[in-house]
């Protein structure tokens, strides 16, 4: 079935536009005109905004708004952005990191969505015009998610705070046997003192690893004092099994990869 | 359905055209322009051999839709070459036998084009980054990634 695009110049008008039945909002079409070439019948229409506030980044105070069109080379190129290039180049190649969007990444199903991996350990919010969600609740809920995302925000993290892996067979770019982000704080001595850990690709989308980040408190970055958060890093986790690896395969890398992360 | 107008520009001509609502670029160029060059392979985003620039960005075209273009500056492989005469890159994977079956080729050639366009004398890794998204089944990659440092090279003595 052909696909109808509607274009709207403000994000109010779509979110009414996508009210209607078999309506998808279309970012940079890697996912939606994906699904429709797969032969997913249940899109017939698509519907995206030009509201310029969606491809805009404004960083202010140690805080960034990331519009929800935002492309991942956008990120990996923009200069106060350093700490988040990494995990936005870890996206696709070249060709989908210019089509690819912040609001799109989102609703990756895994093995994909690795930016938002990062945006999940960073404790992102991501706004809608009916305000702003955090993201670990907008991730649990995205499947019944019907109002455009406008953007994302966060705290900028410092460069020796912020840490991403991404696991993948083929290099240089290979889809996910997972990715790990970790915002780790640390005390004068080296005591972490706060930590949040997030995983791709060990559930159906990004989790955080509670247990694991609970080990960490109080301890050193050294092999013996993350051992405890190696061994709970597993807790709660349902790895995906697919093409790339199955699920037993990420159950068993997975501390060894969050330990590399750790002690890079 | 009613029709879509789009215009864009196609290697430097004009190109107008009714649409239907939702066709990708790639079935644009190939369906109703008749630009064979960009292929179609996973239509997933998954093989790059559709690959086009788009502003100056390498993009898929079986991932954008075609009324999304309107106004854009668009490149493919077939208008690289100039009275005849190949482009450096056509030339380079000519000589270093990279093209063989040549159903990549497109998409390799365009986006090698984007990074010789922004980085002239590209390192090693810097191609290897630059083709990440494009699948080859026949070459084991070597031969296009010495026919992009080759075409590098030709462009460098031309510019000395």
């Amino acid at each position: 079935m052909a696909l109808a695009l509607q274009t709207f110049a403000t994000v109010k008008d779509a979110n009414a536009a996508l009210k209607a039945q078999g309506t998808r909002y279309l970012g940079g079409g890697t996912l939606v005109v994906r699904a429709a070439n797969e032969g997913d019948v249940s899109v017939s229409g698509l519907i995206r905004s030009t509201e310029p506030s969606l491809s805009t980044i404004a960083v202010a105070g140690g805080k960034a708004r990331v519009g929800a069109s935002v492309t991942m080379a956008a990120i990996a190129g923009h200069p106060e952005l350093g700490t988040l290039a990494k995990a936005a180049r870890a996206v696709g190649g070249p060709a989908i990191r210019n089509m690819a969007t912040v609001g799109g990444n989102l609703f990756a199903p895994a093995p994909y969505g690795d930016f938002a991996v990062a945006l999940l350990a960073l404790d992102a919010t991501v706004g809608t015009d009916g305000g702003e969600t955090p993201i670990e609740t907008f991730l649990a809920n995205r499947d019944g998610s019907r109002a455009v995302v406008t953007s994302v925000s966060f705290t900028l993290p410092k460069a020796d705070s912020f840490r991403f892996l991404k696991v993948s067979r083929v290099k240089p770019k290979g889809v996910s046997v997972l990715s790990i982000a970790g915002a780790l704080e640390l005390s004068s001595d080296g005591t972490v003192t706060s930590a949040r850990i997030a995983l791709g690709c060990m559930a159906d989308r990004p989790m955080r690893a509670r247990a694991a980040e609970k080990a960490l408190i109080g301890r050193k970055l050294t092999a013996d004092g993350i051992a405890p958060a190696l061994a709970a890093a597993g807790d709660g986790t349902s790895p995906i099994t697919d093409p790339i690896a199955s699920a037993w395969y990420r159950a068993e890398v997975l501390p060894v990869h969050l330990g590399r992360l750790l002690l890079a | 359905m009613a029709k879509v107008p789009v215009q864009f520009t196609l290697n430097g001509s004009e190109k107008a055209e009714f649409i239907d609502s939702g066709t990708t670029l790639l079935q644009a160029l190939r369906d109703k322009i008749g630009d064979t060059s960009p292929k179609g392979g996973c239509h997933q985003g998954t093989c790059g051999a559709c690959s086009v620039i788009i502003d100056g960005e390498l993009r898929l075209s079986c991932l954008t839709l075609a009324e999304t273009c309107d106004g854009a500056v668009i490149s493919t492989t077939s208008g690289l070459s100039e009275s005849g005469v190949l482009h450096p890159l056509q030339r380079a994977f000519l000589d270093t036998f990279a093209t063989q079956c040549g159903f990549c080729t497109p998409g390799m050639i365009m986006a090698a084009k984007v990074l010789l366009d922004h980085t002239p004398n590209p390192s090693r890794d810097e191609v290897v980054e630059a083709l990440s998204g494009n699948i080859c089944r026949c070459t084991g990659y070597e031969p296009i990634i010495q026919a992009v440092l080759t075409a590098a090279r030709a462009n460098s003595q031309n510019a000395a």
